[in-house]
């Protein structure tokens, strides 16, 4: 595949405006809560508003004889019902698997997290199951919470889940077998640097809050959920076979235009088990649509680390050993994907972009009375290469050398690399993007930048760092021994109409990556046909191959190249069917620019004549092939792909009330071959402006007894646009994937990984330069904290 | 229930609703103008801002029945009638200030009143004009960029173009 080529018009490498654009921006989208089904029903959940108790009693009666009130649903409605189930399973450093509590669609008794559903009110409009809700009778015996993850490892703490032995859910060690010559290393060590921090945690807040739609064909016995979801297929596997035992070919899971997910809407949720429970029950459809304070109580949150990392040098500076000790909290259920988060993706990434040749990652996942937690946007890899960053940058400060020139000194420079903690990086050019960033950032010119500052009575501080992220997860035999309870693979089927013109039906879904745009790109460009001739189908499972979705920037690099291996098979029968137009070897025949040839003759034929004598097959090689053109792929992937890339961050402190300023931002990144670059530069932005957020701003809050405090937009700081500043954004350092055909890597979550260390370093920097003995600050970087730090 | 009249996008429309029925569910779920979003309940958001009476308000923080004669104006009605994209719509498509396009219909609506009061808006007048109006996929870059573009500025030199 060729690389990015400037100024392309289509194929590979332009940036192709996106054609969903124009529903988008006439407002005639159809996202979930746009659909209506004739006769629907509404639901409210009446959820819970203490951390940790136990229900003593619930009366519906009441609510049940309230005005359009259809049924109110208890947990005892679920009784027979399989719960939400888990889809990873660790294996702690013992060998013993995690441990794993149910998790009901409704409470069964217990109430475990302010927001966990308790009852469901099913009513004929919204209002009215709203007011119903409010004439249930509920007593709930105060249990104490536990929210503090080490609180919660005590002898004597409450236990979130009675049935378990603990609040631990498992105390990982990566890689075991390294403890002691970790250990060893550190004993040896010319200079030891260590840090205490926390990654604090977010609430991912896609700008469409969750809905759900569930229906009921009584007469074919068919359920469908309309969902906003980036994996119908996964939702469709998990509430079919695992909680309402419906088979797949009576349950079809649909979700179309998704306003945002950055990880949330991956997981499979009580809200939709129960509408499609409802629908069934009632032999109607329910809709339930989120408000966005239920989401602050319902949707995983993400983040949520507490970690000591220490890192060891040789007298040179060279990185001998990294060990880390981290607190992961969970909540009080494990979300689908949960326990894989701190673990796999996080534990695997600790090298960085660094060949320290000994590291010990040691995890401790724990239960508290608080939202689940799971993957949101990088998912591990942030916390990973935040905790990272900011220790090398810690000891270059103690050793007084450069930040940059230290981690030049240590990088990976030879690949393939296998890291001491599990992957092996196909490609890579760390120096490559440092020194692009060290132009597009303009660092030499910070001197001058941090005088005038100065001159207007603000520090100027400058952070620099790299991160890498494994993307396109996953092979599925690897992920399978790592404890993954399914396979990571893609699929995609191309069918070629009889006038040439195709439909991809893929098991990628977008909900903002712009597939529909970017996937047609990549056909245009294999076969020679103009993009608009190419339409792409995601997001129903009715009419898509099992797909497994779309996170942790997989879609191009798993999904894409599904994509191309199907339209290898096309192209492939195409040139047979070309051949026999042809009088020809199939062997000699050449597809360019929409045409088939035979080199060295003046015989053709079109991309068109072949695809309609493939449906019209009346001079047809009918022996030898069947008739038709349309062909099916799945791909596993071979390895994760391995995206990098260094970050630089300026930013202005005002002395006087802490507030931090954003100046200037310049991401470098490496994500090997590039589709659209117009896209690329989004995503790197989006991630960017979630990285900041975090960095500066966004932050849950749970007080001691377990309350929410950061429930709603008015609490909870999102980034908006006079928070962030233009970025710099390049990705012309291109190191392409050496294990898929696009040769992509993936850039969905780089700005979310690389960025948050990038501000923290900038504060710290600019704090030194007036002299201030400050060394870290937790994120968020709030003026009271900064403040408070100048003040110590 | 009580009888509401509007015109909306030109067109009249009228509907019987509660006291507290909002002037965005009146259009989402009466009218079927599923343009205009829901994102929050705390008049935070901005994805339901609509131009009731040529000002920019939030139509979840509107009574349906305050909106009584009044001229709304709503995403579905911004484009020309054959389709074509007005300059702030095709801005916006042009500068990629719209990923998954969710808040898409406030941020247009927003900016189409800002470009009203201000029309050469600068990059910080923009930016804190656009305070009421959240986004979580671009970062605001090019948000930002589209409608100081759409305003007949010229955006060549701004990063990453």
């Amino acid at each position: 595949m060729p690389k990015d080529i400037d100024a392309k018009e289509s194929g590979i490498g332009a940036a192709s405006k996106r054609r969903e654009d124009i529903r988008f921006l006439s407002g005639t989208g159809n996202y979930t809560d746009d659909i209506n089904v004739n006769g629907q029903a509404y639901v409210h959940f009446l959820r819970s508003d203490v951390a940790h108790g136990r229900i003593t009693s619930l009366d519906t009666a009441a609510a049940a004889g309230m005005p359009g009130v259809l049924r109110v649903f208890t947990g005892a409605d679920f009784e027979a019902v399989g719960g939400l189930p888990c889809g990873w399973q660790v294996t702690d450093r013992f060998g013993e698997v995690m441990q794993e509590p149910a998790h009901p669609v409704l409470a069964q008794g217990k109430v475990r997290h302010v927001g966990d559903p308790i009852a469901a009110v099913v009513a004929a409009t919204a209002e009215q199951a709203r007011d119903a809700a409010e004439a249930i009778e509920l007593d709930i015996e105060d249990l104490p919470a536990v929210v503090d993850m080490k609180a919660a490892l005590a002898e004597d703490a409450p236990k979130v889940h009675d049935d378990l032995t603990s609040n631990l859910c498992y105390d990982w060690g990566f890689v075991e077998e390294n403890k002691e010559a970790v250990a060893k290393a550190f004993d040896e060590a010319a200079h030891v640097t260590t840090l205490e921090l926390v990654n604090n945690r977010l609430v991912a807040n896609p700008m469409e809050p969750r809905v759900a739609v569930g229906d009921f064909n009584r007469a074919t016995g068919e359920s469908t959920l309309y969902t906003t979801s980036q994996n119908p297929h996964v939702i469709r596997l998990l509430m079919g076979a695992f909680v309402l035992g419906i088979p797949e070919h009576k349950l079809r899971v649909v979700a179309p235009d998704v306003g945002g997910g950055f990880g949330s809407k991956i997981f499979h949720y009580a809200e939709e088990a129960f509408c499609t429970f409802a629908a069934k029950a009632l032999n109607r459809a329910v809709k339930w649509t989120s408000s966005r304070s239920e989401a602050f109580m319902s949707d995983a949150h993400g983040r949520d680390h507490v970690t000591k990392i220490e890192l060891a040098l040789d007298a040179d500076n060279n990185f001998t050993a990294l060990r880390t000790d981290t607190h992961a909290n969970m909540g009080a259920y494990l979300s689908t994907f949960a326990p894989s988060v701190p673990t796999w993706l996080h534990g695997t990434l600790m090298a960085g972009n660094y060949k320290t040749p000994l590291i010990y990652v040691n995890v401790k996942a724990v239960f508290t009375n608080t939202v689940p937690v799971d993957a949101y946007r990088g998912a591990g890899r942030p916390e990973a290469t935040y905790q990272l960053e900011r220790v090398i940058d810690k000891a270059a400060r103690e050793l007084n050398v450069d930040p940059i020139a230290l981690r030049r000194q240590n990088f990976i420079t030879e690949f393939p690399y296998a890291t001491p903690v599990a992957v092996e990086y196909d490609t890579g050019d760390y120096v490559a993007t440092m020194d692009k960033l060290e132009e597009i950032a303009d660092i030499k010119g910070f001197d001058g930048r941090r005088t005038e500052s100065e001159k207007a009575g603000k520090l100027r501080g400058l952070g620099v760092n790299c991160y890498i992220e494994a993307c396109g997860i996953a092979p599925s035999n690897l992920v399978g021994q790592l404890g993954a309870r399914a396979g990571l693979y893609e699929s995609a089927t191309v069918r070629v109409n009889a006038t040439g013109g195709i439909v991809v039906m893929t098991g990628s879904h977008s909900h903002g990556q712009g597939h529909e745009t970017s996937f047609p790109q990549v056909i245009s460009e294999m076969i020679g046909i103009p993009e608009d001739m190419v339409e792409i189908e995601h997001g129903d499972t009715a009419n898509t191959p099992m797909g497994m979705g779309t996170y942790g920037s997989r879609s191009l690099a798993v999904g894409g190249s599904a994509m191309v291996k199907a339209t290898e098979k096309i192209i492939n029968k195409a040139k047979k069917i070309a051949a026999h137009l042809m009088e020809a070897s199939d062997a000699d025949v050449e597809l360019k620019d929409g045409q088939f040839s035979i080199a060295g003759t003046d015989k053709s034929v079109a991309w068109g004549d072949v695809t309609l004598a493939a449906y019209v097959p009346h001079n047809y090689p009918l022996e030898e092939i069947e008739p038709g053109l349309e062909e099916t792929a799945f791909y596993d992937p071979a390895n994760f792909t391995y995206p990098a890339g260094a970050y630089a961050c300026e930013v202005e402190v005002d002395p006087d009330t802490g507030k931090v300023t954003i100046e200037r931002f310049a991401a470098a990144d490496d994500f090997g071959n590039v589709v659209n670059p117009m896209i690329v530069d989004g995503q790197v932005h989006g991630g960017l402006g979630q990285g900041i957020g975090q960095a500066l701003l966004e932050g849950c809050v749970y007080d001691e007894d377990g309350q929410l405090l950061s429930a709603s937009f008015m609490d909870y700081a999102m980034p908006r646009a006079d928070d962030v500043p233009f970025y710099q954004v390049d990705h012309s350092c291109q190191t392409p994937c050496t294990h898929n055909p696009l040769g992509v890597k993936g850039c969905g979550e780089a700005g979310a990984i690389g960025s948050p260390p990038a501000v923290v370093n900038a504060v710290v920097d600019a704090l030194r330069s007036a002299g201030k003995d400050v060394t870290h600050i937790d994120m968020p970087l709030t003026p009271a904290r900064v403040w408070a730090a100048m003040q110590s | 229930m009580t009888k509401v009249s509007m015109t909306v996008n030109g067109t009249p429309m009228s509907g019987d609703v509660e006291g507290r029925t909002l002037l965005v569910s009146f259009l989402r779920d009466q009218q079927g103008l599923t343009g205009t979003h829901v994102g929050c309940d705390t008049s935070q958001c901005g994805a339901c801002v609509v131009h009731v009476d040529g000002k920019a308000v939030k139509a979840c923080t509107m009574l349906a029945l305050e909106a009584e004669g009044a001229e709304v104006a709503t995403i579905e009605g911004q484009a020309a009638a054959d389709g074509t994209l007005n300059a702030i719509q095709a801005a916006f498509q042009e500068h990629h200030g719209l990923q998954c396009g969710f808040c898409t219909p406030g941020m247009v609506m927003s900016a189409a009143a800002l470009l009203k009061d201000n029309p050469k808006p600068s990059e910080g007048e923009i930016r804190h004009y656009l305070e009421g109006n959240l986004c979580r996929c671009t970062g605001y870059h090019n948000i930002v960029k589209a409608i100081m573009a759409a305003s007949g500025q010229d955006v060549s030199a701004i990063a990453a173009e």
